[in-house]
């Protein structure tokens, strides 16, 4: 299926849940209202025409406009076609429904979304920090990072 | 004579124990520490803890300019820097829509080809080790100095490359090198039959890794599991033929698969082996590619100044440890505004507590091995 088919389909499915469509991109991307976002993975999962069997990436983003996005790339190794999805959350209270009950390996990446930029996942089995220390604070990759200076009594060089 | 009571062991439970492996241990290749719940010898659960190597490599990107991270992604699969250099190109390119030379492309073939053997050789060496095997680490250092050496004619570096840029290569092939090449293809052939005669074949070895670690092919895909560790379960993906990128269409090569030939297919034992014959593979597409390069100027299409469009690509490679995928998001600067890699390795380490279930303690070092983790990619 194109993306734009695969775009129709979820729209006839989800409705106004679906936010919106870019097709004329390098990777046509999909906007989905935060809270669907699992049941539109799982139904993209298991619908017959769309098998879409992996998620390829799942990626934490601190948009311009101030959001915060979680960005989906899926792909259907059964009919070879791909689809990205994106959330956009507030910053300040950023949840997102977890999909890790749709592909196991959304676990570490949440994991990792949660540590570097500080989304939330709901539902999630174990959201603890992945790359940085348990006790660390603040989240790197969101623009306004801040190191901290101190970390157990170590200077935190810059 | 006292009397000698019989205890019936069925249901005596031995008190679990939490046994610590890492993070400085031989066998964790790398920085890993493994936390794991011991019922005598048996295994019940692990628990990875990854982060050691962090070395924000997605915050460097943000903050330097497309050429500057190439050096970046060197470090992250040390072991293959060739095949992280092109992934990351690739992507970029994708996103200003570059056309590199014929020569650039072969050129890129063939180093990545190499590179792969390279990085195959060590994952067989030290999985020997591993086991408790050490000469067939000695037999792949060998070959793998070789192609050390012809990296180093190519680029001065032995390890960390910088070699492949935005739109070519830093430097042309030197002389000699299509020569020295050929010359290691056509060796490299009797050197696979060394490997599977000291290590593939040997009685101890199959009974180390045959039936141990099982990774069932449905639960490799919903972990995303990519590369030799897929094929290993006997999925025939990868995206060389399945998503062809550069000019791999070009090329005849089998994909291997794991079919169980020494127990259940998707054993350590099968993903050990579809590396073995993943090298005969790249051999093959060396060779091909060392006799249809064409002449040409490598250093055409470099730009000026990297600064794609505005715009965002997701772009995915075969590296030896499986699909890199590198998300780039350019708001039109000459720096990238995210940079996000999907490392095959996080992904194959992942999957690493469901693989240990049930297993002998002594396993889980074959298991580790198997899967064919670097934790510098792991942990970027």
């Amino acid at each position: 299926m194109t993306p734009s088919e695969i775009h129709q389909r979820l729209r006839e499915k989800f409705g106004d849940q679906i936010l919106g469509f870019e097709g004329e991109v390098v990777e046509p991307t999909i906007k989905v209202a935060a809270p669907a976002i699992a049941k539109v993975c799982l139904f993209l999962r298991d619908d017959p025409d769309l098998k879409m069997d992996s998620l390829m990436c799942l990626s934490g983003v601190d948009d311009p406009s101030g959001d915060l996005v979680v960005a989906y790339h899926v792909y259907s190794m059964a009919h070879r076609h791909r689809i990205a999805l994106k959330v956009f959350v507030p910053r300040e209270n950023p949840a997102v429904p977890t999909v890790e009950h749709v592909w196991k390996i959304a676990n570490w990446h949440e994991r990792e979304a949660y540590d570097m930029m500080g989304i939330v996942f709901e539902g999630h089995s174990d959201l603890r920090r992945i790359l940085c220390p348990d006790d660390w604070e603040g989240h790197p990759l969101r623009k306004d990072y801040k190191v901290q200076e101190y970390y157990r009594g170590m200077k935190v060089e810059v | 004579m006292a009397q000698v009571e019989i205890v019936d062991t069925a249901d005596v439970k031995t008190q679990e124990m939490v046994l610590n492996m890492g993070p400085q241990h031989p066998s964790t290749h790398g920085v890993l520490r493994l936390e794991i719940g011991t019922d005598g010898e048996i295994v019940r659960w692990v628990r990875p803890h990854i982060g050691y190597l962090h070395r924000c490599f997605e915050k460097h990107a943000e903050n330097l300019t497309y050429p500057q991270v190439i050096p970046f992604t060197d470090r992250m699969d040390y072991m293959a820097s060739m095949n992280n250099n092109l992934g990351y190109v690739l992507g970029v390119e994708r996103l200003m829509d570059i056309q590199v030379p014929e020569r650039v492309e072969y050129i890129r073939v063939i180093v990545c080809e190499l590179n792969r053997i390279a990085s195959h050789l060590i994952s067989f060496g030290t999985y020997g080790l591993d086991i408790g095997a050490f000469t067939p680490f000695l037999f792949a250092f060998r070959e793998r100095e070789r192609i050390f050496d012809m990296f180093e004619m190519t680029c001065g570096a032995r390890m960390l490359y910088n070699y492949i840029w935005v739109g070519g290569v830093s430097h042309d092939l030197p002389d000699g090198f299509i020569e020295a090449a050929t010359a290691f293809v056509d060796d490299f052939e009797k050197s696979i039959d060394e490997y599977n005669g000291i290590l593939s074949g040997n009685k101890i070895f199959i009974e180390r890794t045959a039936n141990v670690g099982i990774l069932p092919a449905d639960m490799a895909i919903n972990y995303n599991v990519t590369g030799p560790n897929l094929r290993g379960s006997g999925v025939k993906w990868d995206l060389r033929r399945d998503e062809p990128y550069s000019i791999y269409d070009r090329f005849e090569f089998d994909i291997p698969v794991g079919r169980g030939e020494m127990g259940t297919v998707g054993d350590c034992w099968d993903r050990y082996m579809v590396r073995i014959w993943e090298m005969e593979q790249s051999r093959r597409i060396v060779k091909q590619a060392l006799q249809q390069i064409p002449k040409g100027n490598v250093h055409a299409a470099i730009p000026k100044q990297v600064r794609p469009p505005k715009g965002e690509c997701y772009f995915r490679t075969e590296t030896p440890k499986g699909e890199l995928g590198v998300y780039v998001i350019s708001d039109g600067t000459t720096k990238a505004y995210r940079v996000k890699v999907k490392s095959p390795c996080f992904v194959a380490l992942s999957v690493l507590p469901e693989l240990c279930k049930g297993a002998m303690i002594a396993d889980v070092v074959a298991i580790i091995g198997s899967i064919d983790i670097v934790l510098g990619e792991v942990d970027r």
